[in-house]
């Protein structure tokens, strides 16, 4: 008889829902012991938000699942969010200090940005909420000149495609022209997400 | 606040207490040219430059700052407020340093760390810095330890201070005051950190002197830390 796979809660940041459940899919039937529960993509602004909305879900729900996957990189939380992980029995974190490193792999992301350290990255997430996130969220739409004051030290947008999708692609491009950056696509897939969720699902502990 | 938005309000009919109260709200809602209009009204008004700049617009900023942490207000504006304050400062600034009595509080030097060039939280505290009294050199973005001793040995500042937002380059901090310490630099240099991923926890980890939450509470530290405070 094949033995259970342990109930796994997959608790992760708005902005990763789609990627995850488009996973959790491929898995099938390992796929299926998978919940998953989002934080608002917004908290990316506001690290400080993270871990406080992670403990009231744990508190909530976290007992039904056998294990947690916090689909979060460091993201801004400043190592706080690995010493809560060290407390807390059965977590485990994405790999990296954001999603732009998991997704693109720890050290293409080191290497692109020794290759140009003014490279402002767009993942699939990004391109599609560009405007409401960059051009509204950080009011450029109200306050034109800030757009100088955020991008100065730019040079380039870097795509970290998830998927190939040429209408993506084309708004990529868009938005590097908006921001006056020079504009280069790299597709990544879902890179080190895709890894640390295959080995999540069918291992049978949480130290994978 | 007030219905009566359209009233227009004439700011020289105002008296030196509501003129103040008046530019503290202009900074708040990001109005440069009342704040620069304040700040000639004052100045024409007999005011001393540094106590348009303490009562009117580092007040003002101080006020920004607790609503931006407390999430009242986000960093488009900050950023407005900021550029509110830099008019009125370009103002004062000739008179400032013209003034006999404008006793600087010493040199403070600033800079982001390597690897990192987020910049707005190194400008901003640079700004409040200047308000304070201290000669601010800004050394900008993405900055090695050579860059930092270089500054040391020309401009012998009073205080060094660093900035890091992200989780990848705040330990690059302790690499410099490691180096500071080396060269014996550590012992005479108040090293001042900052940055919204950092905590105390994490400068007094890498041996910092001071951690300064935000640009208002670093300005008031480095004043105690150069014993002109209280
Ligand atoms: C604005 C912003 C940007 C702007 C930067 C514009 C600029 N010119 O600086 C833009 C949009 C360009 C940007 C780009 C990126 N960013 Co950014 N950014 C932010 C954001 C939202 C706010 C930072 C900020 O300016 N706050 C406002 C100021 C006023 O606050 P502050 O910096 O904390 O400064 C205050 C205090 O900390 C203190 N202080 C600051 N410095 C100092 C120094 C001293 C000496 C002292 C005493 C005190 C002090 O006083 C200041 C004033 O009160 C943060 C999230 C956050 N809330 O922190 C992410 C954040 C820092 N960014 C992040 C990331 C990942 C990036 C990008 C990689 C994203 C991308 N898509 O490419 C790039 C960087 C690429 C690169 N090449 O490095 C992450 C970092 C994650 C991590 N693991 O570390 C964060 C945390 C967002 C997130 N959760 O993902 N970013």
């Amino acid at each position: 008889m094949v033995k259970a796979l342990p109930r796994t809660l997959i608790i992760a940041c708005g902005a990763l829902a789609k990627e995850i459940l488009h996973l959790k899919k491929m898995l099938g039937s390992a796929g299926g012991s998978i919940d998953l529960q989002c934080l608002p993509a917004n908290y990316h602004n506001r690290p400080d938000k993270i871990i406080p909305g992670l403990e009231k879900i744990i508190a909530s729900k976290g007992s039904s699942y056998e294990r947690i996957l916090i689909g979060y990189g460091d993201c801004g939380t400043g190592g706080q969010l690995d010493t809560f992980i060290k407390n807390n029995k059965n977590l485990l974190r994405l790999p990296g200090a954001h999603c732009y490193a998991f997704y693109a792999g720890l050290n293409e992301f080191d290497a692109l940005m020794e290759e140009e350290l003014g490279s402002f990255f767009l993942t699939d997430y990004l391109v599609q909420f560009f405007d409401t996130l960059i051009i509204k969220g950080f009011g450029i739409d109200r306050y034109p000149d800030l757009k100088d004051m955020y991008f100065a030290n730019y040079k380039r947008v870097v795509y970290l495609a998830q998927s190939e999708n040429e209408d993506l692609q084309a708004r990529a491009q868009a938005a590097a022209d908006t921001l006056g950056l020079d504009y280069e696509y790299r597709f990544t897939g879902y890179g080190e997400l895709a890894f640390t969720i295959e080995t999540f699902s069918i291992s049978e502990n949480a130290n994978v | 606040m007030s219905d009566d938005q359209d009233e227009e309000i004439i700011l020289k009919d105002l008296d030196d207490d509501e003129l103040v109260e008046q530019m503290q709200d202009d900074l708040y809602d990001g109005m440069t040219a009342e704040v620069s209009e304040g700040t000639q009204i004052l100045l024409d008004r007999g005011w001393d430059a540094n106590a348009v700049l303490t009562d009117a617009l580092v007040e003002g900023m101080r006020i920004v700052g607790i609503d931006f942490r407390d999430g009242i207000l986000f960093v488009p504006e900050v950023l407005q407020c900021a550029n509110a304050m830099k008019g009125g400062m370009s103002l004062l600034r000739p008179i400032l340093a013209e003034s006999e009595n404008s006793s600087s509080l010493g040199t403070y030097v600033i800079g982001t760390v390597k690897g990192d060039i987020h910049d707005i939280g190194k400008n901003l505290v640079g700004m409040m810095l200047e308000g304070a009294g201290f000669e601010v050199i800004d050394l900008g973005i993405n900055n090695p330890v050579e860059n930092y001793l270089e500054a040391i040995d020309k401009h012998k500042p009073a205080i060094l201070g660093m900035s890091a937002l992200l989780t990848t380059t705040m330990p690059y901090m302790g690499v410099v005051i490691e180096e500071f310490d080396k060269r014996g630099i550590l012992k005479e240099l108040p090293v001042m950190v900052g940055g919204a991923p950092l905590n105390q926890e994490f400068a007094d980890a890498i041996n910092a002197h001071t951690y300064g939450r935000d640009a208002a509470m670093t300005a008031e530290l480095a004043k105690v830390i150069v014993g002109k405070n209280r």
